[in-house]
């Protein structure tokens, strides 16, 4: 909402600076985003005479003059315009002063040769108009010398961001109310006369759709002439940033932004029959005034006549029906639609509109007759005319509504002691009525204010007029000692992922919710899209935290990153569910070549495999009975891949090698090895104490033994090593893998699996006999699978 | 000069000059091996009188002790040198480079959500969550902003037009943390302290808006509790956040349905070097104000909503990004950056893993 200081005077009596208007504006919560002076940007510009006028010597369209700027010697000027000559009185601007139109700064130059110390301005160049064929020409009795900007008059404009819940601030007279209750000045007292009517009016007006148009006021004025509306309307629309049209136009306008009361003015010649507000057919269409054909329908009420719809009910008006130069006969429409139904023809038809966002948000009932006088007083003042009686079609809600309130609210609610009587007048100078009684008051708010619901709203009111600034800082209560700790298992965890997860060298990334529909259909599709996205390489909600991971990878690869080590810890959106996740992608190289170890070596699926182990088991898994198994998913190396179970069901990971048609899909050249970690199917933690379980280093050393083993080809080690460590539970604490050989000595179809077991003793030391004992159980498991000892 | 002597002399010469350790081995064979000369004396000890083996046989032992003690100090001698000799060969060029770990990071979001999770704990504000795929209910209406009202368009909102919450609402992203409030309430009841840090979603994209970023939500619901605590709360929280004490908040009415009254804080920066640094009251010279988070008291309707007895139960409740709260307490100037997962910029703008923020270290990691 903008505005000048000269409109705003216009409503209200004050000595107040444009600064500290600002400043209180902003206080009271009509937030001002700018403030600005058009004077201000003409600061170095001066009137001046020109004395002479001479060809440039070096250059044909060009003038030397000689210029009075009021003090000092005559100074020269070059000049290119044709109506440059001596006598002229315009506008100079001197060495310094910054061009409103193109911000450039003046300085004293050589133009062909010629001393130039200034420069004689054009409209366009001090942004007055679009005149840009000469300099301008200024009365010859302006005074030479005078600073531009005090001639030109000072108008600072406020730009106002009016919150949706103040319709009555979207008109200048709402605004100067605010400030006259804030204590800024005198809200002018300003009587709306009645226009008698000379004549009935001529045509039926009525509303068929009470619900959607309770009141539909109206009335004609003839004879008019819609010529430009006077110098000081067209001042204070262009301060509102309103191209000035035709002064039927200009007024409507005019009463919208001053009073914060839309209405329509219709060319009567255009209009036939009864002119009704009525609910749209389906299928009917109205071209608006902004060239636009809308389809309506039933849900919409609009304004038609016998032949056609003229009005998108407090919208926008129908481009057949507008007025013109050539308009003689108006009809005034001045209405009360209902605010919800505004707000829904609104947005189904897309169209935003200045008389929209004020019926929407609600415009005051009690001003629909006012508004329909304050209109003909113009018209008949600015075109002539004469009025007809006023027909009125249904009535307007009252729009007062009570409140029950106690003062004492105001501390309770708003932390700020306000005295009774003080909180009664704020709400009296916003237009409230109050009735004291006793235990609560009855406040009656105004019908511009459909804000106002219950008690707390009437507490906004009385603490932003009060000030903000009032209110005293009052620490929480807090409880007693140390903070205790509030982090859930699920966000603890999560902490602790993400720390791991860098610690080992993994960079943490956030990427993108949504992904392009191929990226979610290359790992299973996405249950999610989105009806409007941004884009449609923003359209559905990611299954994976994969393919923004790949995606960054990529990204990172093309800008000629060697190693990429990139993780996410988010969320997967599925049918069922949102389920937290950590994705991990390792593209590139895992370590560059050097001096030490030669070539650089790529990832392999054992990388992820050990990222997974490491994550899981410091979220507290326990990786060591973890079972490797498959159905990772078809995006991945289908040998190169497994999914990581406690127990056969429950899946905690998922890890290998990248299938190549998917890394193909993301533009991934070499192998990339990726993993997915699904914390959310962890066992909770049983354990609630610190104490761990007693223990005392076993006092006797451990001894290994280790055991060669062929076994058929496909036996997966992790199953031997299973059998073996389970052979003799008393004893073997540990076993793992350190040789696997095929092929020279290795029958065909077999491997050769090396193992060193890890025995604990107790009591006693082992003797020959234990090992042997030992030794033949670890025989015996493996060979269920198969395994024989290798001489 | 006795024998003895002259033997024990040619023994050290002869032991000084051994070149190396065969050498010296030969020697000591020469002189203490089963043939060897001082051997040879020691034997004839036997064949002497009582008297002079009493004479003799100290002599002859002290010099067996000293050529034993000579060639042992020898050998240590050529055995230092010869390990010299070997490790001379043995240099390396230690300006060559170690091996490399990779380095990892933690992204500037999750660190700053960890910096005011450790804040507000010690406020006494758990940390709740809820989906960010929601229901037209919980995301407005419950927010007291009802289908038509203005402030929905507002929110440039993205919906799913496929799916329908069993009880036909309407499937959404939500567009700010704020139905984390509803669910809460709805869940838990009051009294509430909570914050809800997470992902949101608005269908606005340009330099400085992007259509997924983080906000921060914080509901305080309890009896008696009134807008000077929320002036307080922020006021805390900043000062810790920045760990400044010269933040200075300026409370701004304003409107959110969900809120009554709404306030908006701005706070004071000072512009150094181009840059808004945050402290300082907004109006001295140099400071401006900046808008930073929008607040108010929990509406009444929405405690109603909600299941709440507004004449028993108030609070105040507050939204601030969490991308813009990183931006300006660690310097990007780009939003879209935080998206794109550039490993030059994470690792320039990302945390080690060991920089958890604590209340004795400090949540904030200097530069």
């Amino acid at each position: 909402m903008k505005f000048s200081l000269a409109w705003l005077r216009d409503f209200l009596e004050t000595d107040a600076t444009a600064e500290e208007i600002a400043a209180k504006l902003t206080a009271i919560g009509l937030e001002v985003e700018a403030l600005e002076d058009p004077a201000a940007r003409l600061a170095g510009f001066r009137i001046a005479r020109v004395l002479t006028a001479e060809r440039h010597p070096n250059a044909d369209k060009l003038q030397v003059l000689t210029v009075d700027s009021g003090d000092g010697p005559p100074l020269q000027v070059v000049c290119g315009a044709p109506n440059a000559r001596a006598g002229l009185v315009g506008v100079l601007g001197l060495p310094g002063a910054v061009v409103p139109a193109d911000g450039f700064e003046l300085k004293q130059s050589a133009i062909r040769g010629v001393e130039s110390n200034g420069m004689m301005c054009s409209s366009r160049e001090l942004e007055l108009g679009d005149d840009h064929a000469g300099i301008v020409e200024l009365p010859k009795d302006a005074r030479v010398g005078m600073a531009f900007a005090d001639y030109a008059g000072s108008d600072p404009v406020f730009d106002v961001a009016v919150t949706p819940n103040r319709p009555d601030c979207m008109g200048v007279h709402g605004i100067a109310r605010d400030l006259a209750a804030a204590g800024l000045g005198t809200l002018k007292a300003k009587s709306i006369e009645s226009v008698p009517g000379g004549f009935p009016c001529p045509t039926e007006i009525r509303t068929d759709d009470p619900e959607g148009c309770p009141a539909f006021y109206g009335r004609v004025i003839r004879g008019v002439l819609n010529g430009e509306s006077p110098a000081w309307m067209q001042a204070r629309l262009k301060s509102a940033g309103q191209r000035p049209i035709s002064a039927l136009v200009d007024i409507t306008n005019y009463v919208m932004l001053g009073w914060g009361r839309p209405a329509h003015a219709y060319d009567l010649t255009k209009l036939s029959g009864a002119v009704v507000a009525r609910r749209a057919k389906d299928g009917e269409g109205v071209t608006a005034l902004n060239g636009k054909h809308y389809l309506l329908d039933h849900e919409m009420t609009v304004i038609s006549d016998d032949a056609q719809v003229h009005d998108i009910a407090g919208i926008m008006g129908g481009e057949h029906s507008g007025v013109s130069e050539t308009t003689r006969d108006v009809l005034l429409e001045v209405a009360w639609f209902d605010p919800a139904r505004i707000a829904r023809t609104g947005q189904a038809l897309a169209l935003s509109s200045d008389a929209r966002s004020r019926f929407e948000r609600g415009v005051d009932p009690g001003f629909v007759e006012p508004g329909l006088e304050l209109l003909a007083k113009l018209i008949l003042e600015i075109c002539g005319g004469e009025a007809s009686e006023i027909v009125r079609a249904g009535a307007p809600p009252s729009g007062q509504h009570t409140v029950s309130y106690g003062p004492a609210l105001c501390a309770q609610l708003g932390g700020v002691d306000v005295k009774p009587p003080r909180q009664r007048e704020i709400l009296e100078s916003l237009g409230f009525t109050v009735v004291e009684s006793e235990p609560r008051w009855v406040v009656t708010a105004p019908g511009w204010r459909p804000d106002i619901d219950g008690p707390a709203d009437l507490v906004e009111e009385i603490v932003r007029i009060h000030g903000l600034d009032q209110v005293p800082s009052t620490p929480l209560p807090r409880a007693d000692g140390v903070a205790r700790p509030t982090a859930t298992p699920a966000q603890a965890l999560e902490r602790r992922l993400r720390r791991a997860a860098a610690a080992r060298g993994n960079v943490e990334a956030v990427t993108w919710s949504f992904l392009p529909e191929r990226e979610a259909e290359a790992f299973g599709g996405g249950a999610w899209s989105l009806a409007n996205p941004i884009s449609e390489d923003m359209k559905v909600m990611r299954p994976s935290l994969l393919p923004g991971l790949l995606a960054a990878a990529r990204r990172n690869l093309d800008r000629g990153a060697a190693s990429v080590r990139l993780f996410e810890i988010g969320r997967r959106y599925m049918a069922e569910g949102e389920r937290p996740t950590l994705g991990l992608v390792l593209a590139g190289e895992r370590t560059p070549r050097g001096w030490a170890n030669g070539k650089a070596q790529t990832f392999d699926a054992f990388d992820a495999k050990a990222e997974c182990l490491a994550l899981l088991g410091e979220a507290g898994a326990p990786v060591e009975n973890l079972q490797v198994m498959g159905d990772s998913g078809a995006e991945f190396h289908p040998g190169q891949s497994a999914t990581l179970r406690l127990g056969p069901k429950t899946v905690l990971a998922r890890f290998g090698m990248l299938h190549p048609r998917t890394a193909r899909a993301f533009d991934l050249d070499g192998p990339v090895a990726v993993a997915e970690l699904f914390p959310d199917a962890l066992p909770a933690k049983k354990s609630g104490g610190f104490a761990r379980p007693a223990y005392a280093p076993p006092p006797l050393q451990a001894v290994t033994r280790d055991f060669a083993f062929l076994v058929p080809e496909t036996l997966p080690a992790g199953d031997l090593v299973r059998a073996v460590r389970a052979s003799d539970k008393a004893n073997i604490v540990a076993a793992r893998v350190f040789d696997l050989f095929a092929g020279m000595g290795v029958p065909e179809g077999q491997k050769s699996l090396a193992i060193e077991v890890t025995l604990q003793p107790g009591e006693k030391s082992y003797d020959e006999a234990d090992l042997r004992v030992i030794a033949e159980r670890v025989v015996a498991a493996a060979s269920k699978l198969g395994a024989t000892l290798r001489g | 000069m006795s024998d003895l002597d002259t033997l024990a002399a040619e023994a050290d010469r002869g032991i000084a000059a051994a070149a190396d350790l065969a050498a010296l081995e030969a020697l000591r064979v020469a002189l203490l091996g089963k043939q060897g000369s001082i051997s040879a004396l020691l034997k004839s000890l036997g064949a002497m009188s009582p008297e002079q083996r009493q004479a003799e046989g100290p002599r002859i032992h002290a010099l067996r002790e000293r050529v034993t003690a000579a060639l042992a100090g020898r050998k240590e001698q050529l055995e230092a040198a010869t390990l010299e000799a070997r490790l001379t060969t043995e240099t390396l060029d230690l300006t060559l480079p170690s091996p490399e770990a990779p380095r990892g990071a933690i992204h500037p979001v999750s660190q700053v959500m960890d910096e005011l999770a450790e804040i507000f704990a010690d406020m006494g504000f758990a940390v709740a969550s809820g989906p960010e795929i929601e229901d037209d209910w919980h995301n407005f209406t419950a927010l007291n902003m009802p289908e038509t009202h203005p402030a929905r368009a507002m929110h440039d909102t993205f919906y799913f037009p496929d799916q329908m919450a069993s009880d036909g609402r309407k499937m959404l992203l939500r567009t700010h943390t704020s139905p984390v409030q509803i669910r809460t309430m709805v869940a838990d009841g009051a009294p509430v302290r909570i914050i809800a840090p997470g992902r949101v979603y608005r269908s606005d994209s340009d330099a400085t808006h992007t259509p997924m970023f983080h906000q921060i939500e914080g509901l305080v619901i309890d009896r008696g509790i009134h807008l000077g605590h929320l002036k307080w709360t922020l006021e805390t929280f900043l000062k810790a956040f920045f760990e400044r004490d010269d933040i200075v908040l300026r409370l701004r009415p304003s409107y959110f349905p969900f809120t009554e009254p709404s306030v908006e804080a701005d706070v004071g920066y000072a512009e150094v070097g181009g840059r808004r640094v945050l402290g300082g009251d907004g109006n001295a010279p140099g400071h401006g104000w900046m808008e930073l988070l929008g607040s108010g008291m929990v509406n009444p309707r929405v405690l109603e909503f909600c299941g709440l007895d507004p004449s028993e139960w108030q609070g105040f409740a507050f939204g601030v990004g969490v991308d813009r709260l990183a931006m300006l307490k660690y310097g990007m100037d780009d939003l879209r950056a935080f998206f794109d997962g550039d490993l030059r910029w994470l690792r320039h703008y990302g945390f080690s893993a060991l920089d958890v923020p604590t209340l004795s270290a400090g949540v904030g990691v200097r530069a």
